[in-house]
This record gives C-alpha cells, structure tokens and sequence, in this order.
C-alpha cells in the first residue's frame, strides 16, 4: 500500500514538473517577446491545458498530505517562504491569463503579471528542490532549520537552474505548437537554453562536490544510478541534432527525457528517504486504515480516471496551431 | 510558540478561507441554477431560458476561475502555518481533502471543458448532462469540505497512537448527523445565494427598464426558490445549533451570551457581552425562550460560560455578534422572499420599485449570512482546532515568526484585494452589460480541460484568442 502510493506521488510529481515546466516556460519566454501577435500565439499553446497541469500540483499536495503526512507537515512548513510565494505566483499569473483579454488598457499590468508570477513560481520550485538536495537542519527528527533553512547559495543557484530548464522546454513546446516568427524565435533560444543548462549542471556538480553533499555518497555507493545521466546525455545529443536538422518534434520529447533522467536521478538518490537522511518513505507514511481508505476511494479508479482524461486533454489538441491571424 | 505568529496565522487563515468561500458559495447555487436552466430549455423550448443559460455561464466561469485559484492556497494552507495540526490530523483530514480533489475537481475540470467549448460539439441531453456533472462537482466539493470541518468540530471515529489521530472508522466520520446537518445547511446556503444574486439582477434590470422578459425570468425563480429554501435552512440551522448544544456547549453558551446556569434558560435577543463582569450590558432577553431553543423545553437547565476554565472558553463577543448577524440575514431574506413571491403571483411586483430595490440591494446578504455562520462556527470552536483534543495555539508551525507571518499576510492581502477588486469589476461588467440575445449561437472551438476560460465573449461576439484546431 505504502508503495502504491509512493508510486502515485511519483506519477503525480513528474507530470507536474512536464505539463506545468512547459507551460511556465512558456510565461517566462513571454516577458521576452513585446509583439502582441506572438503573445496570443504563445498562449493559444498553452491556453487549453494550463489549468490541468496546475491540478496536479494539488494532487501532489493531497496526496502528500493524505498518504505521508508527516512529509508534508515537515516540508511545507520548512519551505513556508518559498511555499507562499510560488503560490501567489501561480495565483497572479493564472488570473493575468484571463484578464489580459478583458481590457486592453490593462493588459501590460496583466502581462507583467503573468510573467513575473511564472518566474517567481519556477524559481521557487528549484530552491525547494535544491534545499531537499543540500538537506535540510534535523534534530532528534524534527525540523529544526527554521524559516529560511531552505536558503543557501546552492538552492538559490537551483532555483535559477529550474527557471532555465522550464524556459527550455518551454521553448522546444513552442517549437513544437507553433509556426512561423514565434517558432524561429524559439529555436535560436534552444540552443542558449540548453547550453545554460549544461552549464548550470556542471556547477551543481562542482558544488555538490566541494560541498561534500551527502547525497554524493549515494552514488558513489550506488553506480547503477549512472544510467539515468546516461539517458540523459543521450538525449541531450539527440536534441542538437533535431535541433541542428530544424526538426519540430524532437526536442520537446528530448528535453521533457532528460528532465525524467534528473526527476529519476533525484528519486533514487533520495531512496528509501523522501526528506534525505531524516524521514524515510516507511516513517513518513500515514497508517494503514488511512491507506486502504484512500486506495479504495480514489488511487484506484480516479487516479487513472485522471491519467486518461489528462491524455485525452492533450489528444485533442495535438499538432500545430496553424495561422493565428486568422483566427483572433 | 510566538502568539503573534500565532495570531498572524490565524488572521491570515481566515482571510484567505473567507475570501475562498465568497466563490464558490457562489457557483455551488449557480451550478445548479444552471442546470435547471437547461433542463427547462429542453423541455420547454423557450429561447429565455437559453439567452439566461449563456448569460450566467459566463459569471459561473469567471466566479470559479476565482474559486480554483484561491483554493489551491488552502491545500497548502494547513501546512504552512499548521505544521503540528497537519502532522497530528493528516491521517484524517488528509484523506478527506484528497476525495475533494480526486472526486470533486475531476468531475468539474472534466465537464466544464464542455460546458465552455462543447455546446455544438455533444448531443444536447450531454450537454445537460455535463452541467449537471458540474453542478455535482462542486456540491460534493462542498461535502467533502464539511466533512473535514466537522470532524474538526466534532472529532469520531479516531484513537489516538504515537501523537497522531489514526482512523478507526470512516463510515462514523463521513456519515454522522453532525455532517448531515451541517452540509445541508452549507448548500442551502449556497443555493441561496444563487437566488438571491439572481433574482437582485433581475430587479436591477426592471429598475432600469431593460431585458424584462428575461429580468422576470430571473426573479420570479430567484424569489420562488428563496421562498421555499429560507425555511428549510432555517430548520437545518436549527439542527445545526443542536450538534453546537450537544457536544460544544461553551460555543453554545458563547453564542447564547449565557455566563451563568439558567433554569428555565432566557433567550437574548441582543446585548453586548463583557467578559471582565461576566455580565451583558444593554441586553434585552426574552425569559424561558432559550430553555425552547436549547432543549425544546419549558424547564430545562442550560449551561453557563462560567462553567468553563477561562482557558477553555472561546471569544464571546465575536460567536455572539456573527450569529445575530447571520440570523438577521436570514429573516430579512425571508421576509423580501416571501413578500416578493406573493406580489409576482399577484402580477403588482413590477410597480413595487421599492421592493425592487430592496431586493436589488440584499445581493451581499447571502454572503454576509455565509461568511458570518462560518465565523460563528469557527471562532466559537476556539481554543480548539480540533475540539477538545487540540489547541490551537499548540497547532501552529512552532519555529514560525511574526516577521514571516507577517510579510506573508500582507502579500495575501495585496494580492487578494488586488485580484479580488478586478475579478469583482468584471463580474460587475458582465452583469451591468446583461444579457446578449443571438442572431445565430456560434459554434465555439472545442476546448475542454480549462476551469478558467475566456468570457468576454458573447455568443455572437468576435472569436476568442483560444483558436485551438488541428
């Protein structure tokens, strides 16, 4: 049961970080655009999906909260700055979305919005992530690091590293949705993108060395691990390549495997942890009765009720866009 | 602990929970008004029911966008501020609040895609059938809620082990009277709010002279539905106040401005509690009535606040005053339901402009009776989060600042008033703009998967920026 669970989470937790990555991407791309034509056409690609990404960050709250309370009581607190913010982001650019079109006057209010809250959010989400991978103050199991024990150097340089991967793959989803002047914009991004992102990972490395992390150990420890930065690094070749040979539909699947080679990188390395080295997922799990409620319920028929209806989201709208001119 | 922080965080949970409920207390009503819309236009045919249906489609769209945004602060809410809470009660409430995003949120994200985009695209028994999926959505959205709330208020079906609540039975804490009470008075509250929105645009209208077939519409079924669900709340509000008697009796106290013992109890009516004298100044009580409200008795022996350790007492002044407040609501609202409903039977409702414009301006009413009820079950619930096993104040992230609650409060705040001042002109807009009647319903493109989606489109207005194909 515990493992059902965990399973889920992990579903839950990697399709966020795919379907919201893109989609804050693309807001973080749009502050660089002042063209208002490509402004619609940058959100006509994310229009009919954005708010089905946003709920599974929910399901991850729940999910966390139902099945691993302690986990969640432990790190929403911990991480209650970065927490709140990446919240108000997420709330200010999903009304900017609707409201940019209810009143010209103010739609350069609005679009400010939209971009500085998918920045916020993104980057508030890479701190979170960093803070986990640095580890964060225990004593005697509880939290003892305080309001800002998630700041540091390296989850600040985390967060900056999310903010370029989610602009990314961003970028490779417009590639992919788009035509014309937005998608020749997004592929001369590509390649910076993605070179500031290697660069990032090499520094991270280099900090994560010099830092002596624990969490290095683990792989030292556990060389099978290396096969996901394998596919990785597959990936990222195949991506200049299709990126190289102007093909469309390439990258975006690239970048979103290399993103599941760090996610699993990440998982594994956490392994049997979820808050590395003080909770595990064993003593972070509620009890069985909570469990089994909870897989009867709902993780056994309305979670893949969730999954199908996510994929038939996006089956519908596959493809390109087309023309937007003739369409606004 | 700091009690700043404490405070802060109380503050600031209360606010951002108050300003959630404004909307979908809302859109529960206007869901299901919706449905009846539809159902009445495929049964009758009328062209009404249908400019009406697109109408208030597009203010349940821009009221639920506002919903899911400020909702899914409160999924995280509880750990930011409530560590110990959510540590504690996460193998209860954790659960509960997961069915409301798994049941409820599935069903109106799934269906509402159809709502917006899908008119010429389904069958039309599936279109009724999408906003009544809708409509189911946020009312078991609702229920779930109220089950989380009442197990708060009225904690079954748990032992306690290693610190925390573990279930022991979920058939006693989802179906118990107190939830059975509680919920039906939470969506009668919300379909009365419906109503009554309803029903004050269709007066606006007649006060302005303009789109008065679709503005009698509007308020006949507003004030008739109102006339019949005022009393009915009224009653389960009666229900409600005896789970308060039962199990919360200082809240009960609390709210009854009672300090001492009284046998046969009095009923005050109004009055203002001082908690240094343990007395009410200025109080006017009716003698035995609070002995036939309490225990349905001409004897019975009420309980007293002074029963109580201090430190187990809520704040009275604020239990007391929100629950007047409520109740007041509440009648004046049966009052212009009922004088309303007889005037349109007898066809003088439209040269009463002073009922239409009574009714015109109890639109906040609803709200201020929802939001009030709910101040009075929650701070009366005080100093408990979870009654009689833990305190609030030993609930709260312990490491939390004032400093950070209080740069967060204020951000929630900005970013609210912010939000909220604009949502609240659109929807303002919309409703002074009225109604749009068709040269032709224009099909739209199908996009579904958007609880958020555009609406400043009328039926024949140009195209929205959503252009969606192939």
């Amino acid at each position: 049961m515990i493992m059902f669970w965990v399973t889920l989470l992990a579903i839950s937790m990697l399709l966020y970080l795919l379907l919201d990555g893109f989609d804050l991407g693309v807001g973080m791309l749009f502050g660089l655009t002042r063209s208002e034509d490509d402004r619609k056409a940058m959100l006509n690609t994310i229009a009919p999906v954005w708010d089905g990404n946003e709920t599974w960050l929910v399901v991850i709250g729940v999910i966390l909260w139902g099945a691993f309370p302690v986990v969640y009581a432990t790190l929403v607190s911990a991480f209650y700055v970065p927490v709140v913010v990446m919240l108000l982001g997420l709330i200010l650019r999903g009304v900017s979305f609707e409201f940019r079109n209810k009143s010209p006057r103010t739609r350069r209010l609005w679009d400010f919005c939209f971009t500085t809250g998918s920045l916020a959010a993104s980057f508030m989400q890479g701190v979170m992530v960093g803070a986990l991978v640095k580890g964060l103050q225990f004593t005697n199991g509880q939290y003892s690091g305080g309001v800002f024990g998630w700041f540091s150097d390296f989850s600040v340089l985390c967060g900056a590293g999310l903010c370029l991967g989610y602009a990314l793959l961003g970028a490779c989803w417009l590639v992919r949705k788009c035509e014309s002047e937005v998608r020749e914009v997004a592929r001369r991004q590509i390649p910076i993108l993605a070179a500031a992102v290697l660069a990032f990972l090499v520094v991270v490395f280099i900090h994560a060395l010099s830092d002596n992390l624990p969490i290095m150990h683990r792989w030292i420890d556990r060389p099978y691990l290396f096969v996901f930065p394998a596919i990785g690094a597959i990936a990222a070749i195949v991506l200049a390549s299709s990126i190289l040979h102007r093909n469309d539909y390439w990258p975006f699947y690239m970048v979103s495997l290399m993103f599941s080679a760090a996610f699993g990188t990440l998982a594994l390395s956490f392994w049997p942890y979820m808050i590395p080295f003080a909770i595990t997922i064993e003593g972070g799990a509620a009890p069985p009765s909570t469990l089994a409620f909870m897989f009867w319920g709902e993780g056994l028929w309305v979670f893949p009720l969730m999954l199908l209806y996510t994929a038939v989201g996006y089956r519908v709208f596959r493809g390109k866009l087309g023309s937007m001119h003739g369409h606004y | 602990m700091d009690p700043t922080a404490l405070l802060l965080s109380r503050i600031q949970f209360g606010f951002t929970i108050s300003f959630h409920i404004i909307f979908p207390a809302f859109t529960i009503g206007l869901a299901a008004w919706l449905t009846f819309l539809e159902a009445l236009r495929l049964r009758t045919g009328r062209s009404v029911y249908r400019v009406l249906f697109e109408f208030w489609l597009k203010i349940f769209a821009v009221a639920f966008g506002m919903g899911v945004v400020s909702g899914i602060v409160m999924a995280f809410q509880f750990g930011t501020n409530w560590s110990v809470l959510s540590k504690m009660s996460g193998p209860i409430q954790g659960p509960i609040l997961s069915f409301e995003t798994f049941w409820a949120f599935t069903l109106e994200a799934g269906f509402f895609g159809v709502l917006i985009f899908g008119r010429d695209r389904v069958r039309p028994w599936f279109y009724l059938f999408s906003t009544a999926m809708v409509a189911l959505g946020t009312t078991l959205s609702a229920f779930w809620i109220m089950v989380n709330n009442s197990w708060m208020q009225v904690p079954v079906g748990y032992v306690l082990q290693n610190g925390s609540f573990v279930p022991d039975d979920w058939t006693r804490i989802i179906f118990n009277s107190v939830v059975w009470s509680r919920f039906p008075h939470m969506v009668f509250a919300a379909y009365l709010t419906g109503a009554f929105c309803v029903a004050a645009t269709g007066a606006w209208y007649l006060l302005r002279r303009k789109y008065q077939v679709e503005a009698m519409v509007m308020l006949r079924m507003g004030l008739f539905l109102a006339a019949v669900l005022v009393p009915i709340q009224l009653v389960f509000g009666h229900f409600v106040g005896d789970y308060v008697h039962d199990y919360q009796p200082a809240k009960f106290a609390a709210i009854e401005g009672r300090w001492h013992d009284e046998q046969p109890a009095a009923e005050v009516l109004i009055g203002l509690p001082d908690p240094a004298t343990e007395t009410n100044k200025y109080e006017i009580k009716i003698p035995v009535l609070g002995s036939i409200i309490a225990s349905m008795s001409l004897t019975s022996r009420e309980v007293g606040l002074a029963d109580f350790p201090p430190q187990d007492r809520p704040p009275v002044l604020i239990p007391f005053a929100t629950f007047r407040i409520m109740v007041g609501c509440g009648l004046i609202m049966l009052a212009l339901a009922w004088l309303g409903s007889y005037l349109s039977v007898k066809r003088r409702l439209e040269q009463s402009r002073f009922l239409l414009w009574s009714i015109f301006l109890s639109f906040p009413l609803p709200f201020i009776a929802i939001l009030t009820g709910w101040y009075t079950a929650e701070v009366g619930r005080q100093p408990w989060v979870v009654y009689g096993l833990l305190r609030t104040a030993d609930a709260v992230t312990p490491f939390l600042t004032a400093t950070a609650a209080m740069t967060t409060l204020i951000l929630f705040g900005a970013v609210y008033v912010f939000i909220f001042s604009f949502g609240t002109y659109y929807i303002y807009r919309l409703l002074r703009d009225g109604p749009t009647r068709p040269v032709a319903w224009r099909p739209h493109d199908a996009v579904p998967d958007r609880p958020m989606p555009a609406t400043n489109e009328g039926p024949v207005a140009a195209p929205s920026y959503i252009s969606a194909g192939e």
